[in-house]
């Protein structure tokens, strides 16, 4: 035996012990960081909810609330969806590649029956809500306004169906949620089935 | 018998007992009686000690706040009304909290400002600075959080943006901005978790910062508008030629910025404590509600100029990203000043024309950032701001060129009083 001391053991006895401090000062930090998360509660609340859109005016919009944000059913009237029309060219992404929606719902009017939009109604930029500027041509957007939404905070605008235009901060169209009709005038949000709710 | 006692520096009593077992009167003479600061030091040099001042303000009138506010949605708002109206000088504590808040930016602002005019930065005070901007940052932290609690419908759609910016990260965004906020939105849960980060985790960590960026100081010593050190001349006893004893010199001086600071910031809480909804903005005056933006959200001004960065970026890609890349950025940036300036002098005094143009631009355009986050984003609100966005980088990225570039006249060796 010597008296001298084995350094390289001694820094192998260091680092081992650092490694195995180190993962276990990891294990004991997951239990707080995964409190942040969403809890049993906050999951259940964030469960599906039906709509009654049986009263609905043609030409009007419904705003329910759903995970705290505003879902938006416009039954759009004729009008309306030949004013998709219009907007087509000032369209940043037209046929919704870039964006999030149901499959059934990746089309022109970005919906599962043209007649009943149904939408997140917050800003893809930076989560606002935008405003519902249906008129055409109305001169608080622009004088060739197609008709469509306008985020107040950062100038975003979209079409009649959600869809962004060019130039504008936000870089997606609006979000379609999962949803299903019950009935004609029955609408689930939050689920793609029918029988969710 | 008595106990052994104790050879201590400051002799017997209760006052050597003490010292003898806590070194109270070292720390005294090292920090306020025996710490030395320059003789030339002029009113810039006063906007450190009213931080700390303003600091404490809002540690003291916070606690207080706690006494009677309720950190719930259903009850937020209320409790802040009950505050106003109710409680006894309730009104009192909370305009001197929140116009502390903005004080506190006024005054750390200037502080920076200080930091750039004289050099204070510069070798060997990185770390200062360093320091100073982890408080930069945890004080914007403690604003952010503290913002949602009066749940109005400006903190809440405030914080929904901030939140959002997290979600703008590429793969992991939407479940960050989950975890942020605890739930699907902004909701009693994320209110209550930002109560617990503005109430005690920020406020701690503030305060072991504060503590690190003056002992960073106090081993290194007080810079001054010469920008030259007073350690270098130290007389038989090592006193600093050029210094004085911060006590009593400097807390008569710092007694009297306070008494100048106060007219000003209880003006404000008497009488203007809104500031015509630049210090209070008049939104928040209605509860917080989920399905109604405001028709124009903007931070308060403290935060305006990386709110117009943020918008002067267009999104590209099918990402807005970018701009909040660029607003972190122009934070990141500040914490690489020390080694971005390569002038040989450190204060503004002794270099030419260059400089003092430049500072002056970068000065110019973060007030005219501040006014356009401020505004609509409308023309010619996102053209000017993408100018002075750009005139903020420039002014860090290209420092390492044209700090060196002019005349620079010779610092002399001792400190000068006849100012610039």
């Amino acid at each position: 035996m010597s008296d001298e001391v084995d350094l390289g053991r001694r820094r192998l006895l260091l680092t081992a012990t650092s490694v195995t401090g180190a993962a276990g000062v990891a294990f004991a930090a997951t239990p707080f960081l995964a409190s942040w998360k969403p809890s049993a509660r906050a999951k259940a609340l964030g469960a599906p909810i039906e709509i009654d859109v049986s009263k609905l005016e043609p030409g009007a919009m419904l705003k329910v609330e759903w995970r705290g944000k505003p879902v938006w059913v416009v039954r759009r009237t004729p009008e309306m969806l030949k004013q998709l029309d219009l907007a087509t060219q000032f369209l940043l992404d037209p046929n919704s590649d870039g964006s999030k929606q149901p499959a059934y719902a990746k089309n022109e009017a970005r919906a599962r029956k043209p007649e009943y939009f149904v939408v997140l109604g917050v800003c893809t930029h930076l989560g606002c809500s935008p405003m519902a500027k249906f008129q055409r041509d109305d001169v608080t957007v622009s004088a060739d306004w197609p008709g469509g939404f306008y985020c107040p905070c950062h100038g975003s605008k979209f079409d009649l169906a959600g869809r962004v235009f060019k130039g504008v901060p936000a870089p997606a169209n609006l979000e379609v949620p999962p949803y299903a009709f019950i009935t004609d005038g029955r609408i689930v949000v939050g689920s793609d089935t029918p029988q969710a709710a | 018998m008595a106990n052994p006692s104790y050879e201590t520096t400051s002799g017997g009593g209760f006052w050597g007992w003490f010292n003898a077992r806590f070194p109270l009167d070292k720390m005294l003479k090292e920090h306020v009686t025996q710490y030395y600061v320059p003789k030339n030091i002029n009113v810039w040099y006063l906007f450190g000690g009213l931080s700390l001042f303003v600091l404490a303000l809002q540690l003291i009138t916070g606690i207080f706040l706690t006494m009677s506010y309720k950190p719930a949605a259903s009850d937020a708002f209320a409790s802040v009304e009950y505050i106003m109206r109710d409680v006894e000088w309730g009104w009192l504590i909370r305009y001197l909290h929140s116009t502390g808040a903005s004080a506190f930016f006024i005054v750390v602002y200037l502080h920076m400002f200080r930091g750039l005019l004289y050099g204070s930065y510069r070798t060997p005070r990185e770390l200062i600075w360093i320091f100073g901007m982890f408080i930069y940052l945890a004080l914007m932290a403690e604003a952010f959080f503290g913002y949602l609690l009066p749940w109005g419908n400006m903190s809440y759609w405030g914080a929904q943006v901030i939140v959002s910016l997290f979600g703008t990260v590429p793969v992991i965004g939407d479940s960050l901005a989950e975890w942020i906020k605890g739930d699907y939105f902004i909701s009693d849960i994320t209110l209550n978790r930002f109560f617990a980060l503005h109430v005690v985790a920020i406020p701690l960590l503030l305060v072991f910062l504060v503590v690190a960026h003056i002992l960073a100081l106090h081993t290194v010593g007080s810079g001054n508008p010469d920008g030259n050190e007073i350690k270098k001349h130290k007389d038989a006893n090592g006193v600093p030629l050029d210094g004085m004893t911060f006590h009593p010199y400097c807390t008569v001086e710092d007694v009297l910025a306070l008494g100048v600071f106060l007219i000003l910031f209880c003006s404000v809480v008497f009488f203007a404590p809104t500031l015509g909804g630049l210090f209070l903005e008049s939104p928040n005056f209605e509860i917080a509600n989920p399905m109604q933006t405001p028709p124009h959200i903007a931070p308060v001004w403290y935060f305006t100029p990386f709110y117009a960065m943020l918008r002067a970026v267009p999104s590209a890609f099918g990402t807005q990203i970018w701009g909040v890349i660029v607003m972190f950025a122009a934070i990141v940036v500040l914490f690489f000043l020390p080694w971005l300036d390569r002038a040989p002098v450190k204060s503004i005094r002794y270099k030419g024309w260059i400089h003092r143009v430049w500072l002056a631009v970068f000065a110019v355009a973060f007030v005219i950032l501040a006014y356009c986050g401020m505004k609509p984003p409308n023309p010619p609100f996102p053209l000017i701001s993408r100018i002075c966005t750009a005139v903020y980088f420039a002014f860090f990225l290209l420092m390492p060129w044209w700090s060196r570039m002019g005349k620079f006249k010779p610092v002399p060796e001792r400190v000068t009083s006849n100012g610039h």
